[in-house]
């Protein structure tokens, strides 16, 4: 059979491959909604997180399908929609990929088109190489999981804190990750020097919605802001970040 | 008779099942492309490729392992690492459910909700992505248009501005110190960059735990 890098069996097998994905977050959801009804948990509440986890997921989701684009172009549509639907990222994969091509003597972007050597030799390092995870956590999450239980025990004050400290430490380094291209100010370079400003305006702007919608829940009591607040305030970041990198890019 | 098992012990059980299925799933893709299509790996090329990408990403595959699953809990955790984007969807999401609905990650209702949100995350993410792959050719260049690029670009800090807000001025006595750490470090050290963000994700949770510790020994918190 002759291979292309869209070729129907391919997509046949990546198709494969993500129904069953699908098939466990169905599975997962049917359960904790299950579980939910057991530990009668408020059910207008329960509707109100899936809503707002679907709305929320729009945006980010939509980033993933222009990834795939941007991989498709070298690697076909099936292998990019596999990897970008399990596991992947863009940065990730278009390394992987760029490796394993290399490893070959050629260069990515520079062949007309793949055979299926090559082809299986780039999905073969993408899988092995970030495979980790997912064995990783039947092997120890259980482990990990039953620490924290047991901290929770002990002293419950302490384990909330844990928790809201774990949650802080990872927000806290994607804000200062917001801040990485701040030295371009005074370190002169083939940008302009305010580009770095763009990414701490757009989280400002974003912020500031929040706080406005936080505003609204408390004064008028709209307690529908509440469930739209993130959402909200993530598109409206990125629409700010149009005229600001117009401006400052 | 057989005890029934715990919600959590049956979470465990069926995640480890789904999850090494996913995997061996995942496995035979190129070992099936390669026995379709008659085309044997190039063995050396492979070691090499291997070699220059994998040690680095096992490493970060077992830190994120342990920084993420005690914050994601037991379902989302083995959903989470089959579907991926963990610490630019998956976990904001579930962060954000756990507080709008002001329950502790600790608490069972806490996992319950955190798993659902997940789980919505990921089928929303995957029939997105369905859609963009059927709608490829008409969607490329509204996608792929100038004008948008920006927005796509800056999605990182237009989502941890919001969720920055809603965490941070609830938590502001623990947060102030890595925070600031974190903006120093990012401001002043060349190598971080979006590439190693996640790299400072479990530095910054470990400071941060220090940092909450001392305080509450202190009765500050």
């Amino acid at each position: 059979m002759e291979f292309h890098v869209n070729h129907p069996i391919l997509f046949l097998l990546a198709g494969i491959l993500i129904a069953v994905v699908l098939a466990q977050s169905v599975f997962f959801l049917v359960k904790a909604l299950r579980r939910s009804r057991e530990l009668g948990m408020d059910q207008t509440k329960i509707k109100k997180t899936i809503k707002t986890a679907a709305l929320f997921t729009v945006a980010p989701a939509v980033s993933i399908v222009i990834s795939v684009i941007t991989l498709s172009k070298s690697l076909g549509i099936p292998l990019p929609w596999l990897r970008l639907s399990v596991v992947g990222s863009l940065s990730y994969e278009a390394i992987a990929a760029s490796n394993a091509v290399s490893a070959m003597g050629l260069e990515l972007g520079k062949i007309s088109s793949l055979t299926a050597q090559q082809y299986v030799n780039i999905t073969l390092v993408m899988t092995l190489s970030i495979m980790v995870g997912i064995w990783l956590v039947p092997v120890i999450g259980r482990k990990l999981q039953r620490g924290m239980t047991s901290l929770g025990k002990r002293d419950a004050k302490w384990a909330d804190i844990f928790q809201n400290a774990l949650f802080i430490g990872m927000i806290s380094a994607f804000l200062g990750y917001v801040f990485c291209d701040f030295s371009r100010l005074w370190i002169p370079g083939d940008y302009a020097p305010t580009s770095g400003l763009v990414p701490v305006c757009v989280m400002a702007v974003s912020a500031l919605v929040m706080l406005l919608c936080g505003l609204l829940l408390k004064k008028f009591k709209w307690n529908w802001v509440n469930d739209y607040a993130l959402p909200i305030s993530l598109v409206l970041g990125m629409a700010a970040a149009i005229p600001i990198t117009a401006w400052l890019g | 008779m057989k005890k029934k098992l715990s919600y959590i012990d049956s979470v465990h059980r069926s995640g480890t099942i789904w999850n090494l299925s996913v995997m061996v799933l995942l496995l035979a893709f190129p070992l099936t492309v390669a026995a379709i299509f008659g085309a044997a790996p190039d063995w050396g090329a492979l070691a090499v490729g291997l070699i220059a990408t994998a040690p680095m990403y096992w490493v970060v595959g077992v830190i994120e392992t342990v920084t993420f699953v005690p914050m994601l809990g037991a379902g989302g955790s083995y959903l989470s690492f089959v579907t991926g984007n963990i610490s630019n969807l998956k976990l904001p999401c579930a962060i954000n459910a756990l507080e709008q609905n002001g329950v502790s990650a600790n608490s069972e209702e806490g996992e319950v909700i955190s798993t659902i949100a997940i789980a919505v995350s990921s089928i929303v993410t995957t029939v997105i992505i369905i859609i963009g792959v059927i709608c490829i050719v008409p969607l490329t260049p509204i996608l792929e248009a100038p004008v948008l690029e920006p927005a796509f670009a800056q999605m990182l800090p237009a989502l941890f501005g919001g969720l920055g807000v809603a965490f941070v001025s609830k938590n502001w006595k623990i947060a102030v110190a890595p925070v600031v750490l974190m903006l120093i470090l990012f401001i002043f050290v060349p190598a971080l960059n979006a590439g190693t963000v996640g790299i400072m994700v479990p530095v910054s949770a470990l400071f941060t735990i220090g940092v909450a510790r001392l305080l509450y020994k202190r009765g500050v918190l």
